[in-house]
C-alpha cells in the first residue's frame, strides 16, 4: 500500500489534540454491535418483499422497511440499516440519512411505551407544559429518558392533530385525550405496573416494538376497537342535530 | 349570509361502525364511483372545476384547474398522492375524518384517479396516528374486496391500485414536494420550482396532489352536482368545509358549515369562550396564518376573506386563547417548532428559525430588550419570500402579527423582567385542584 496523503503530519504533540470518543454506533464495525437475528432478517426480508410490491421503484419501500426493522429491535439498529440497504441496493450511508430524518425511527432502544406529551402551543398553555414538567418529576427522567424498569420513553411532541381534545398526550401513538396532571401519573404508573389503560380513541395498547409493524402498512387485527368518533370530534354533527339543521338536499340531476 | 350548519363529510360519523364498508354503502356509499365510471374522464374535470372546489389543504388552489394541469395523451403514468399529512398546528379535521369515514376518501380517490388518469394512487398518512392508519388500511383492503379497487372496476375498464403510505414524523411532509421526496424514499425536503408536480411530480410523472378533505368532498360533488355544492359557501368560495374550534372555548370541536363564516356566528352557536374569560387572540387557519384579535370576530372564513386583513383562511384551524394567555409564550412555542421542524435545506429558514427561539428566550427570561423586538422583525424580513418553501413563510406569521397587535405585552417582558403571565391560570384544569 502506497503512503495515504491523508496521514495526519508530524504532529507537534499529541498531548495538544481533544480526545475524541467514537460513537461505536457509528463506523463500519457498527453493525456487529447490536446483530438482528437470522430469523428477525428472514421476517424483514419476507414482509419487506410485499412492502416492496407495493410501489413502481423499490426505493419508495425505505420507509415502511425501516418499521419492520424497527419491529424486530425496538429501534433502527445499524446492523437493521445494513439489512435496509442490502434489501434496496444502496449504501448504509443513504439508508441511515433517511433513517435520522425522521423522529419516529428511534436511534436507541425504547420503553415498551413511548408516551408523549403535546407541548405544542395550544396543549402546552391549556396544561401540556405543566403534565410534562409533572412527569419528568414523577418519572425521574428528561425528554427521550427511558425509566430504569424500560417501560417508558418520556418525550414531548408536536401537534397531533387533536386540538379539540387538549392537553393529549399519546401512548404508542395511542390518543389519550384531555388529560390532567393526575391522570397522566396515573397513567404511566398503570403502564409501568402491567396494566395499561385503553386509549380514549383507539386499540388495547401494544408495546412501541409492536406497533412499528402497523406502521410498515400490515393490519393488527385491532381495528374494530375503540369508537367511530370521539365527542370533540361530534361536536359539530350533534349542534346540527339540536338546531335542526342539514346540508341542502341533493337534487335528482346527475352529477353533470 | 346565517349560519347554518351543513354536515356531509362529518354526517355519519356519530354513526355505529361508522368506518365499515357496509355502514358507507348504508348511506349511498361508492354511488357516486359508479356514476362517475361511466363518464369520460374530462367531464369529470370539468365538473369540479365548475363546482368551485377549491383546495382545502390551506392554499386554496382551485381542484378542477389543478387537475387539468395533467397532459393527457403524455404517455408517462400518472399519479394521485393524497396529502394526509395533517401536522399543521391546530389542524384536526383529516384525522378524525379516516378514523371515522375512511371510505369517502377512498372513494375521492378512485373517482379522482379516473378522472385525471391515474392508476396508481398514494395516501401519505402521517405516522403519529396509529388507530387512523388501522382504520385506513382497513377501507382500502375492504375496498379491494369489493372491487372497487383494482383491475376493471365495476366492469368499466378502469385499473387502479391504492397504497397507503406512512410517514414518520416529519411537519416537513406535508409541503407537497418533500411529501414526494419522502414517498421516493429520499429526507423530507421540498424540490426547487418548476417543474411543478403536475409536470413532474412522483417519479418525474405528472402527479396531483391534493389533501384529505379536498379529496373527499368530491364523491358529494359527483352525487349532487355542481349546483348543489355551489349552494353552499360563497361565489368564490363555494362548499361546505370542516372548521376545527379548540383553545379556551365553551364546546371545541369539527364544525362542518358552508366557507365565509364568521368565528363570531360559530361562537355565538358553541356557547363561546369558556366561562368568565374573553377572547384575546386567535389563528384562522394554523399557526402558519398570521393572528387574529376580537376585532377580526365578522371576517368571513372563506378564501378571501382573511387575506383583506392580512391573514390567511389556512386549515380553518380555528385555535382561541383568552386573557389569560400570554401571547409571547405561545408564539415563542410555536417558534421552537418552526425550528424544530425546519428541515435544514435552506438558510433563511433554517438559521432564521433558530435565531427567533433565541431571542424568545431571552424576553421569557426578561434580559431581552427594544432591539430585540427590532431584530425580530428584521429577521422575519429576511425570512418571508426568501425561504424555500412556505414553512419559512409560516414560521414568521405569528411572530409579526403578534408583535403587529401585542407589541406591549414583548416590552413588558423586558420592563417586568420576565413574563407577567400566570401559567397556571390559562390550563383548562385551573382552579380544579386549587
Amino acid at each position: 500500500m502506497t503512503a495515504d496523503p491523508r496521514v495526519p503530519r508530524q504532529q507537534a504533540s499529541s498531548a495538544d489534540l481533544p480526545t475524541v470518543t467514537l460513537d461505536p454506533r457509528l463506523g463500519p464495525g457498527a453493525a456487529a454491535i447490536d446483530p438482528l437475528s437470522d430469523d428477525a432478517k428472514q421476517r424483514v426480508r419476507e414482509l419487506g418483499a410485499q412492502v416492496m410490491a407495493r410501489y413502481p421503484r423499490s426505493r419508495s419501500a425505505m420507509m415502511p422497511l425501516l418499521y419492520l426493522v424497527q419491529a424486530e429491535q425496538g429501534y433502527v439498529s445499524p446492523d437493521g440499516i445494513k439489512l435496509v440497504a442490502e434489501m434496496l441496493g444502496l449504501t448504509t450511508a443513504e439508508v441511515a440519512a433517511v433513517s435520522t430524518f425522521y423522529t419516529m425511527y428511534k436511534r436507541r432502544p425504547c420503553g415498551d411505551y413511548a408516551v408523549g406529551v403535546c407541548t405544542n402551543t395550544l396543549c402546552a398553555i391549556l396544561g401540556g407544559d405543566a403534565i410534562f414538567e409533572a412527569l419528568k418529576e414523577h418519572l425521574g427522567v428528561g425528554n427521550n429518558g427511558t425509566t430504569a424498569d424500560g417501560k417508558v420513553t418520556l418525550e414531548h411532541i408536536e401537534c397531533n392533530a387533536a386540538c379539540d381534545y387538549a392537553p393529549v398526550m399519546m401512548v404508542n401513538w395511542e390518543f389519550f385525550d384531555n388529560q390532567t396532571v393526575e391522570s397522566a401519573k396515573d397513567l404511566v404508573d398503570q403502564l409501568r405496573a402491567g396494566n395499561p389503560p385503553i386509549p380514549t380513541r383507539g386499540a388495547a395498547l401494544r408495546t412501541h416494538t409492536e406497533t412499528s409493524r402497523v406502521l410498515a402498512g400490515f393490519a393488527d387485527g385491532a381495528v374494530g376497537q375503540g369508537p367511530s368518533a370521539g365527542p370533540a370530534s361530534l361536536a359539530g354533527v350533534e349542534l346540527a342535530k339540536d338546531r335542526n339543521e342539514t346540508a341542502p338536499a341533493m337534487g335528482q340531476e346527475a352529477g353533470s | 349570509m346565517t349560519f347554518n350548519l351543513t354536515p356531509v363529510l362529518t354526517a355519519s360519523w356519530g354513526s355505529d361502525q361508522s368506518w365499515t364498508l357496509g355502514a358507507y354503502e348504508r348511506t349511498g356509499g361508492y354511488q357516486a364511483l359508479r356514476q362517475a365510471l361511466d363518464m369520460e374522464p374530462d367531464a369529470l374535470i370539468q365538473l369540479v372545476k365548475d363546482s368551485g372546489l377549491r383546495g382545502r389543504g390551506g392554499a386554496g388552489f382551485p381542484t378542477g384547474m389543478k387537475w387539468g394541469f395533467i397532459p393527457q395523451g403524455d404517455g408517462k403514468p400518472h399519479y394521485l398522492v393524497v396529502n394526509a399529512d395533517e401536522s399543521e398546528p391546530g389542524t384536526c379535521k383529516d384525522i378524525p375524518l379516516l378514523m371515522a369515514n375512511p371510505h369517502v376518501l377512498v372513494e375521492g380517490v378512485l373517482i379522482s384517479a379516473y378522472a385525471i388518469r391515474a392508476n396508481h394512487a398514494f395516501i401519505y398518512v402521517r405516522g403519529e396516528v396509529l388507530h387512523v392508519i388501522r382504520r385506513l388500511l382497513n377501507a382500502v383492503e375492504e375496498a379491494k374486496a369489493a372491487g372497487y379497487v383494482g383491475n376493471n372496476v365495476l366492469g368499466k375498464g378502469f385499473d387502479v391500485d391504492v397504497t397507503v403510505h406512512i410517514g414518520a414524523g416529519a411537519y416537513i411532509c406535508g409541503e407537497e414536494t418533500a411529501l414526494l421526496e419522502s414517498l421516493e424514499g429520499f429526507r423530507g425536503q421540498p424540490r426547487l420550482r418548476p417543474p411543478f408536480p403536475a409536470v413532474e411530480g412522483l417519479y418525474a410523472c405528472p402527479t396531483v396532489i391534493n389533501n384529505v378533505e379536498t379529496i373527499s368532498s368530491v364523491p358529494a360533488i359527483v352525487r349532487g352536482g355542481a349546483q348543489w355544492f355551489r349552494s353552499m359557501g360563497t361565489e368564490k368560495s363555494p362548499g361546505f368545509k370542516i372548521f376545527s374550534l379548540s383553545g379556551h372555548v365553551a364546546r371545541p370541536g369539527q364544525y362542518e358549515a358552508p366557507l365565509g363564516i364568521t368565528l363570531r356566528e360559530l361562537l355565538d352557536a358553541t356557547g363561546g369562550m369558556r366561562g368568565g374569560h374573553e377572547l384575546k387572540f386567535w389563528t384562522p387557519g394554523g399557526s402558519s396564518t398570521p393572528l387574529f384579535t376580537a376585532e377580526h370576530l365578522d371576517v368571513p372564513l372563506d378564501f378571501e376573506g382573511p387575506p383583506q386583513h392580512g391573514s390567511m383562511l389556512g386549515t380553518t384551524a380555528l385555535q382561541l386563547f383568552d386573557e389569560t394567555t400570554c401571547v409571547v409564550r405561545a408564539v415563542k412555542r410555536w417558534c421552537e417548532f418552526y425550528a424544530h421542524e425546519s428541515c435544514g435545506k435552506c438558510t433563511p429558514c433554517r438559521e432564521g428559525t433558530f435565531w427567533y427561539v433565541q431571542i424568545y428566550e431571552r424576553l421569557e427570561n426578561g434580559t431581552a430588550t427594544e432591539e430585540d423586538i427590532t431584530t425580530l422583525l428584521d429577521l422575519s424580513d429576511n425570512i418571508l419570500g426568501r425561504a424555500f418553501c412556505a414553512l419559512g413563510d409560516g414560521a414568521t406569521s405569528p411572530v409579526t402579527s403578534s408583535i403587529q397587535f401585542f407589541r406591549d405585552e414583548y416590552v413588558a417582558h423586558f420592563e417586568q423582567g420576565g413574563c407577567p403571565f400566570d401559567p397556571v391560570a390559562s390550563t383548562v384544569f385551573a382552579g380544579a385542584n386549587a
